[in-house]
C-alpha cells in the first residue's frame, strides 16, 4: 500500500469537480445499532476545493463525514458499508491502515478540543506520533510553520509554551487546525468548525479556510447556510440520512433541482 | 522518510511521505507498542480476578472442614444408678449424672488391653470433652432413655477427628509377602518368617536414611567457614558431628543387611496390621522384627498368613496423634464405627477452647445485636442528614465545612472510630465494655458517611419536577420532600444501607479497641451483654495455636463471605429492581 | 430501668399525639383550623418525646458521676485522688452490687457497693421522676395551645428542620470527638514524654515498669521504627496496587467491551467487599509461607512475619480502590480529547498515554494519595500478618511493625488508664488520624478541582 503522493503545490485554479475526485464515495450506508443513519450515499470531493455538506440537524452529514477518516470504528455499535476511495483507493480495506489513514485525513471538531497541554505540544503532538521530526530543529519549524498557516503564530508566538485551554474560543479553534495541518494531510474534515464561535472569530476561520484550499482537499459540515455560500465551491445537501443534491455552491443555492433543497434553502423547514 | 524540501513559497508546509519503509516500520512498531499495552491492562485486571479465584478457593479447601465432625457410635449402658441414684428422674439430679464415666467405660471397652495409666490417658483424651454433655443433653431431652443401652453418637476430640480429615499424616499400606511366625510376650511380639519377609521394608528404611544423610549434608554445607584466629571451636564441633552423622547413616545405609532399630523422632512409623491387631516394628531385620502391640488381636495369634503393612509417613514426635492414636482410630474405623457428620454444632454453640466444641452462634447473635444497633442509629441518622444537606442546607461556610467534613470522615482509618469509642463511649460515658451496643455505636459513626453519600445521591437523582409538582398543588417544602422525594428515593438509600451494613459486618479493628475480643461463651442476650462478632471472632481463632481452629476460622470466614454476598446481592438486586431512569 | 423510661415516653407521646388530634378535630368542625389535626399532635407529641429524651441523656450521665464519686466516698476517700487504683475500685464496687463480686469483700467494699446501690436507685427514680413531670407538663401545654390560628405545622416543620440539621450536625461532632479524644490524651502522653523523643526517638518498647523501683522503669516512645514499618508496608503495597490498579481501570474503561465489563466489575467490587480480617487471615497463612519458602528456596532469609507479604496482600487489597477511582476520572475526561487525538492519527494506547491521563493526572494522584491514606490506616491485615518488632528496617523481607499494630496491641486487653503505654496508643492514634486526614484533605481537595474543571 503505498501513498506516496507528495502534495502538489501549484496555485490553486477555479475548481473543476468533476476532473479530479480525491475522495469518492459510492453506496455509503451507515447503521447506528437498529437506526439506519445513512442512506446509500454516493459522493466526489474534488481536491484542493472546499466542499460543504449541509442539512437539518440528525441528516447525517457529520456521520458521513466521520466515515471520511473512520472516526466512526471508535463507536461499537457502527457499521458502514459500501465504499469510500481516496486517491482511488479504499480507505475501508482491511489492509489499510487506520492510523496512517487518519494522518492524511486530519480532522477539526465542533469544540475547540485542544489538548490539556502547552501551544507548543498541541501542535507538536502528531508530528511526534508519527516521527516526523527527526530532531528538535525540524520540529520547531513544523510547528511554527503550522502556527503560521493556521494564522496563529503572531498571537501566540510569545507563549508557546502556556496551556492551550487558556486561549480564547476562536484562538482554540485556529490551534486545532494548526495541529491538524502539522502532520501534513492531504484532507481537512471540518465539522461545524464554528458553532461554537463568536461572528468575528467565525469570520477569521472562514477566511483561513479559504487560503488553505489552495493546499488541502477540505470538507466542511456546517449548519449555516451562508457559511456554505461564503466558503465552499461544492455544496452537498442531506436529508433524513440521505444525500438529495450534490453540485456546485452557486447552482445549489440559486438553482437548486430538487424540492427539498428549494425548501431548505428558503428556509422552509430546517 | 522526511522530505525536507519545502514547499513552495507561501505555503510554508512541510510534505509527509506516509508509504515509506520508514513510516511503515513505525507503524509496526506502534502497534506492538498498543498492543503490548493492551496486554498489561489485561493482565492486571486478570491478576486481580485470580486472586479473587485462589483466596477464595484457598479458603473453600481450608473451610470445609470445619463444617464436618467425626464421632464414634459406641453402646452406652445409661446405668440408672450413675445418672438418677434416687430414682425420681428430677432435671436437677439428671444434670449431675456422670455421665463421662458412662461415655468413658464404654469407650476404653474397644480396647481392654489399655491398662498403663499414661497409654489409658491418651485413649481417653482421644474422646472429646463434650461427649458426656451431649448424652447429658439427650438424658434430660428424653429420660426413658435410663437403664436403657443405647448406641450413642459419641464426639471425638479434634487431634481424633483432624486424623480423619487427613490431617495427621500420610498413610500408606502395601500387603506383606509371605507366612510369618508370631511370638507374644505381653505387649512385645516377636515375628519371624522365611524367605526374609522384611526385606523390601528393610530397603525402604534404608532409602530413608539415605534421605536423611543428604538432609544432614546439606546442612553441613551450609554451615559458615571457620573465621581466620576467631572462637571456632562451637562452630568446629558442629562441623565434626555432623560428618560423623553423615557418615554414619552412609554406612548404615549401604549395608544392606544389617538389622535398623526405629528411631520415631525421626523415622517413619511402620505397623504391622493383622487379625484386626496392629504391632508397631522397632526393629527391622531381613527376616525377623521385633515390635510392639499397640492393639490386640481378635484371637490368639501365632501365625500369621496375610498381612498389611502401614507406614506412617510423618515421624511420630512431629503429629499430635501418637501411633497408638492413629492405630485405635483407624481400628475402629475399620469396625465401621466411625461416622462422619455435618457439623450442626458450629453454628449453636458458642466459643470453646476446644477447638471441636466451639462454635459461632455467639459470634452470630453478637454480631446480629452489633448490626441492629448500628441500624438504628445510623439509618435515621444517615437519612436525615443527607436530607437535611440536600433539600435544606443554606449554601454558606458551615453547609461547605459540613460536607468537606463528610467526606473526610468517610476516609478515616477505621482503627480511629475505636480510639473515639474507648475515649468517649468506655471512659466518657461509662458504658459497658465488650457490648454489642458500643460497637453498634462505633460502627453507627463508621458508616455514617456511606449512608449519607448514598442517600444523597439517590436524593439527587429524584428530578426536581417531582417536587415542584408537589409544591404546585399547595404542598408545603417538607410535604413535597416527605411525601414524594423520600418515597421514591428510598430505593436508593436502602441499596446503600445494604451496603454499609455489610461493610459494618465485616469490620473488625474498631471492635478490638472496645473490648470485642474477649474469650466469652455464653450467648450474647441483650445489647448491654459482653459479647464479640463474626470478624472479630475470625481474628481470635486464627491466632490461636491448634490446627483445628484454622479450620473453624476459615469456615467462620466462609459464613461471613457468605453473609456479605447475600446483602451485596440484595443491595444489587434491589437496585435492579427499582432503578428508574427518568 | 431505661427501657421502662422510654415505654412511658412513648406511651405519653402517643397518649398526647391522639388526645390533641382529636382536640384539634373537634374544633375544626367549628371553624376552620390553620394546620390540620395531626400536625397539632404530632407537634404535641414531639414536644413530649425531645425534653424527656434530653431529660434522660443528661440526667443519666449527670447520676452516673455523682453515684460513681459517692460510692467511691463511702468506701475510702483517698480512692478520689487515686487515678491509678480509682476506676477498678468502681468496677468493683459495681460488680459487688449486682451480685457478681467475690464473696470475701472488705467492709469498705460493702459499704460503697451499699451506696452504690442506694444511690443508683435514687438517682433512677428522680431521673424517671423528672421526666415523667416534665412529659406530662409539655403534654398540657400542647393541649391548651390548640387554637385555630396556631400554626402547628408550621412549628412542627421547624422541630423537624432542627433534628435534620442536628443529624447533619453528627458527623462534625464525631470528628471533634475523635480530635478530642486523640488530642487531649496526646497532651497527657506529652507530659510524660518529650514531644522530641515521640517523633525523632529511633527506640520503641512501651513496656512500663508497675513500680519505679524495677529496672528498665521507663519504657522509651520513639516512633522513628512504626513510621518506617508503616511507610514500608504502604510503599510496598502502593507499588503493587498502583500499577495493577490503575492498568485495570484504563482497560475497564477504554478498551474492555462491555460483556468483559460485565464479568470483571463484580470481579473487582467482590474484592473490594473482601473484610480485611479475611485478607489478614490469608495474608498470614498463605501468602507469608508461601514467600518464606521461595525466599528460603534463593537463599534469603525471610522473617515469618515479612513487610512483604502484608504490603503484597495489602496492596491488592486496595487495587479496587485505586482502579475504581482511577476509572471515575478517566472517564471523566471529554470524549473530544479523544477525538482530536484519534482524529490526528494516534493510536489507543498513544492516546491514553498521551492525552488521557495527562489529563486526568490530578484525579490519579489524588487517587493513590486515597490509597496511600487507605493502607497507611490499614489495621487488621497488618496485625495479623506484621509483626511486633518494632525493627527499623527498610528491608521488605524482615519483621516490622505500624502505627495501627501497636494501638490494637497496646489497647486490646487489660490496660491500666493513664500509663504512659496506654496513653502513648492515643498519641500514635493522633499522628495517624492527622497524616490520614492531611492526605485525604489534599487528596479530596484535587478532586474537587478536577471535577470542576470537566463539569
Amino acid at each position: 500500500m503505498s501513498f506516496a503522493s507528495p502534495m502538489i503545490q501549484e496555485p490553486a485554479s477555479a475548481p473543476e469537480p468533476a476532473v479530479a475526485a480525491k475522495v469518492a464515495a459510492r453506496n455509503v450506508n451507515v447503521h447506528y445499532a437498529e437506526k439506519h443513519a445513512l442512506k446509500d450515499v454516493s459522493v466526489d470531493i474534488p481536491a484542493r476545493a472546499v466542499t460543504s455538506f449541509i442539512g437539518p440537524s440528525g441528516c447525517g452529514k457529520s456521520t458521513f463525514l466521520r466515515c471520511i477518516n473512520r472516526m466512526n470504528d471508535t463507536i461499537p455499535i457502527c457499521r458502514v458499508t459500501g465504499e469510500i476511495t481516496i486517491d482511488g483507493k479504499d480507505i475501508y480495506d482491511s489492509r489499510l491502515d487506520v492510523v496512517l489513514l487518519r494522518a492524511r485525513v486530519g480532522m477539526v471538531f465542533q469544540k475547540p478540543n485542544p489538548f490539556p497541554k502547552s501551544i507548543y505540544e498541541n501542535v507538536a503532538y502528531g508530528p511526534r506520533l508519527h516521527g516526523m521530526a527527526r530532531n528538535k530543529t525540524e520540529l520547531d519549524e513544523i510547528v511554527v510553520n503550522s502556527l503560521k498557516r493556521a494564522s496563529l503564530f503572531e498571537e501566540v508566538k510569545d507563549r508557546l509554551q502556556e496551556s492551550g485551554t487558556g486561549l480564547s474560543g476562536g484562538q482554540q479553534q485556529r490551534l486545532c487546525i494548526a495541529r491538524a495541518i502539522a502532520v501534513s494531510p492531504e484532507v481537512i474534515l471540518m465539522d461545524e468548525p464554528c458553532s461554537a464561535l463568536d461572528p468575528i472569530a467565525t469570520a477569521k476561520i472562514e477566511e483561513l479556510i479559504d487560503e488553505l484550499r489552495s493546499n488541502f482537499t477540505i470538507v466542511i459540515v456546517t449548519h449555516s447556510m451562508q457559511q456554505a455560500a461564503r466558503v465552499s465551491q461544492r455544496t452537498a445537501f442531506f436529508h433524513l440520512g440521505a444525500l438529495v443534491e450534490e453540485g456546485s455552491t452557486e447552482q445549489i443555492f440559486t438553482n437548486p433541482k430538487d424540492k427539498r433543497t428549494q425548501d431548505y434553502i428558503t428556509g422552509r423547514f430546517g | 522518510m522526511t522530505d525536507t524540501s519545502m514547499a513552495p513559497p507561501g505555503t510554508g508546509i512541510r510534505t509527509f511521505d506516509y508509504g515509506s519503509d520508514e513510516a511503515q516500520a513505525r507503524v509496526k512498531r506502534r502497534y506492538q507498542a498498543e498492543a503490548r499495552f493492551k496486554l498489561y491492562g489485561l493482565l492486571a485486571v486478570l491478576f486481580a480476578g485470580a486472586f479473587v479465584f485462589v483466596l477464595l478457593a484457598d479458603i473453600v479447601r481450608k473451610g470445609m472442614p470445619a463444617f464436618f465432625e467425626h464421632r464414634v457410635v459406641l453402646t452406652l449402658d445409661l446405668d440408672a444408678s450413675l445418672i438418677d441414684p434416687t430414682g425420681r428422674r428430677e432435671i436437677d439430679a439428671l444434670r449431675n449424672g456422670d455421665y463421662n464415666k458412662i461415655v468413658m467405660d464404654a469407650w476404653r471397652a474397644n480396647f481392654p488391653e489399655v491398662t498403663q495409666r499414661s497409654e489409658r490417658r491418651r485413649l481417653e483424651a482421644l474422646v472429646s470433652s463434650g461427649a458426656a454433655d451431649d448424652l447429658r443433653a439427650a438424658v434430660i431431652r428424653d429420660p426413658a432413655l435410663i437403664g436403657q443401652k443405647i448406641r450413642f453418637p459419641v464426639l471425638l476430640s479434634d487431634d481424633a477427628d483432624l486424623h480423619f480429615k487427613g490431617l495427621s499424616t500420610r498413610i500408606s499400606t502395601v500387603p506383606g509377602a509371605g507366612a510369618l511366625d508370631v511370638k507374644v510376650n505381653g505387649r512385645e511380639v516377636e515375628l519371624s518368617g522365611s524367605g526374609q519377609p522384611f526385606a523390601a521394608i528393610l530397603a525402604d528404611v534404608k532409602a530413608g536414611l539415605l534421605k536423611d544423610a543428604e538432609r544432614v549434608g546439606a546442612e553441613l554445607a551450609r554451615l559458615p567457614a571457620s573465621q581466620q584466629g576467631g572462637n571456632n571451636a562451637a562452630l568446629d564441633a558442629r562441623r565434626a558431628e555432623l560428618t560423623q552423622k553423615v557418615a554414619d547413616l552412609r554406612r548404615r545405609a549401604g549395608d544392606a543387611g544389617s538389622a535398623e532399630t526405629i528411631d520415631f523422632s525421626s523415622m517413619p512409623s511402620r505397623i504391622i496390621r493383622a487379625e484386626g491387631a496392629s504391632i508397631r516394628l522397632q526393629e527391622i531385620g531381613p527376616g525377623s522384627a521385633k515390635g510392639f502391640l499397640l492393639v490386640a488381636p481378635q484371637r490368639e495369634m501365632a501365625r500369621l498368613e496375610s498381612w498389611a503393612i502401614a507406614t506412617f509417613a510423618t515421624p511420630e514426635s512431629n503429629r499430635k496423634a501418637s501411633d497408638a492414636d492413629i492405630s485405635w482410630l483407624e481400628t475402629l474405623n475399620a469396625r465401621g464405627a466411625i461416622e462422619k457428620a455435618f457439623s450442626t454444632r458450629f453454628f449453636t454453640s458458642g466459643d470453646s477452647r476446644e477447638p471441636e466444641l466451639a462454635g459461632i452462634r455467639g459470634a452470630l447473635i453478637g454480631s446480629a445485636l452489633t448490626l441492629l444497633v448500628t441500624l438504628i442509629v445510623c439509618l435515621p441518622l444517615g437519612v436525615g442528614a443527607a436530607v437535611y444537606l440536600e433539600e435544606f442546607a443554606p449554601k454558606n461556610r458551615f453547609t461547605d465545612v459540613l460536607e468537606v467534613n463528610i467526606n473526610n470522615l468517610a476516609a478515616v482509618p477505621s482503627i480511629v472510630f475505636g480510639l473515639l469509642g474507648l475515649a468517649m463511649f468506655l471512659n466518657f460515658f461509662g458504658l459497658p465494655r465488650s457490648a454489642p451496643l458500643v460497637g453498634g455505636l462505633v460502627l453507627a459513626l463508621l458508616v455514617l458517611p456511606t449512608i449519607i453519600i448514598a442517600s444523597r445521591a439517590a436524593l439527587k437523582a429524584v428530578p426536581p419536577s417531582i417536587k415542584e409538582a408537589a409544591l404546585g398543588v399547595g404542598a408545603s417544602h417538607q410535604q413535597a420532600i416527605f411525601h414524594h422525594v423520600l418515597p421514591l428515593a428510598m430505593p436508593g438509600i436502602m441499596t446503600g444501607t445494604i451496603i454499609g451494613m455489610a461493610h459494618a459486618l465485616g469490620e473488625t479493628a474498631p471492635l478490638l479497641m472496645i473490648g470485642m475480643v474477649a474469650f466469652i461463651v455464653d450467648i450474647p442476650q441483650a445489647i448491654t451483654d459482653p459479647g464479640t462478632v463474626l470478624p472479630v471472632q475470625i481474628y481470635l481463632w486464627s491466632d490461636l495455636p491448634e490446627v483445628a481452629f484454622q479450620a473453624k476460622t476459615a469456615g467462620a470466614i466462609l459464613v461471613l463471605l457468605g453473609f456479605l454476598f447475600v446483602m451485596n446481592g440484595a443491595a444489587i438486586l434491589l437496585r435492579r429492581r427499582f432503578e428508574r431512569r427518568w | 430501668m431505661t427501657s421502662f423510661y422510654y415505654a412511658l415516653m412513648v406511651a405519653l407521646a402517643l397518649g398526647a399525639y391522639f388526645l390533641v388530634r382529636s382536640r384539634a378535630a373537634a374544633l375544626a368542625s367549628g371553624q376552620t383550623l390553620h394546620s390540620r389535626p395531626t400536625y397539632h399532635g404530632l407537634l404535641a407529641a414531639a414536644q413530649v418525646i425531645l425534653p424527656m429524651i434530653l431529660i434522660h441523656f443528661a440526667g443519666s450521665i449527670m447520676a452516673a458521676r455523682f453515684v460513681e464519686h459517692q460510692a467511691l466516698v463511702a468506701m475510702d476517700p483517698a480512692l478520689l485522688t487515686d487515678e491509678l487504683r480509682r476506676g477498678a475500685a468502681f468496677r468493683e464496687i459495681r460488680e459487688f452490687a449486682i451480685g457478681r463480686g467475690a464473696a470475701n469483700a472488705t467492709q469498705a467494699l460493702q459499704a460503697g457497693a451499699a451506696m452504690y446501690a442506694y444511690l443508683s436507685a435514687l438517682t433512677n427514680w428522680a431521673v424517671l421522676g423528672l421526666g415523667l413531670a416534665v412529659g406530662i407538663a409539655m403534654a398540657l401545654f400542647s393541649l391548651r395551645s390548640i387554637s385555630g390560628e396556631f400554626r402547628a405545622r408550621n412549628r412542627f416543620e421547624q422541630v423537624v428542620r432542627y433534628l435534620l440539621m442536628a443529624c447533619a450536625t453528627v458527623a462534625v461532632i464525631t470528628t471533634i470527638g475523635i480530635v478530642f479524644s486523640v488530642l487531649f490524651e496526646t497532651f497527657r502522653f506529652f507530659q510524660k514524654v518529650s514531644p522530641i523523643d515521640f517523633l525523632f526517638g529511633t527506640h520503641w518498647s512501651p513496656q512500663t515498669a508497675i513500680r519505679a523501683d524495677q529496672v528498665g522503669s521507663s519504657g522509651s516512645f520513639g516512633m522513628v521504627p512504626l513510621l518506617v514499618g508503616t511507610l514500608l508496608i504502604s510503599t510496598i503495597a502502593i507499588l503493587v496496587a498502583g500499577p495493577i490498579g490503575l492498568f485495570a481501570a484504563i482497560y475497564m474503561a477504554e478498551y474492555a467491551s462491555p460483556k468483559f465489563r460485565a464479568w470483571a466489575k463484580p470481579i473487582l467490587e467482590i474484592l473490594a467487599g473482601i473484610p480485611t480480617v479475611v485478607l489478614g487471615f490469608f495474608a498470614a497463612l498463605t501468602v507469608a509461607p508461601l514467600i518464606r519458602e521461595v525466599g528460603t528456596a534463593l537463599g534469603l532469609s525471610v522473617a515469618s512475619e515479612s513487610a512483604l507479604a502484608a504490603g503484597l496482600v495489602m496492596g491488592i487489597m486496595i487495587v479496587p480502590f485505586v482502579s475504581s477511582l482511577s476509572d471515575d476520572v478517566i472517564t471523566a475526561v471529554p470524549q473530544s480529547l479523544r477525538d482530536g487525538s484519534y482524529g490526528m492519527g494516534a493510536t489507543r494506547s498513544e492516546t491514553i498515554t498521551k492525552v488521557v491521563l495527562p489529563a486526568a493526572l490530578p484525579g490519579i494522584v489524588s487517587a493513590f494519595m486515597l490509597a496511600i491514606s487507605r493502607a497507611v490506616g490499614e489495621t487488621m491485615i497488618v496485625v495479623m500478618a506484621a509483626g511486633l518488632a518494632a525493627n527499623l528496617s527498610f528491608n521488605p523481607l524482615d519483621a516490622v511493625t505500624t502505627f495501627t499494630v501497636q494501638i490494637k496491641t497496646i489497647l486490646v486487653g487489660d490496660q491500666e488508664f493513664d500509663s504512659a503505654k496506654t496513653l502513648a496508643a492515643f498519641a500514635l492514634g493522633f499522628v495517624l488520624f492527622f497524616f490520614t486526614l492531611t492526605l485525604n484533605v489534599i487528596a479530596l481537595a484535587i478532586v474537587r478541582k478536577y471535577r470542576e474543571q470537566y463539569d
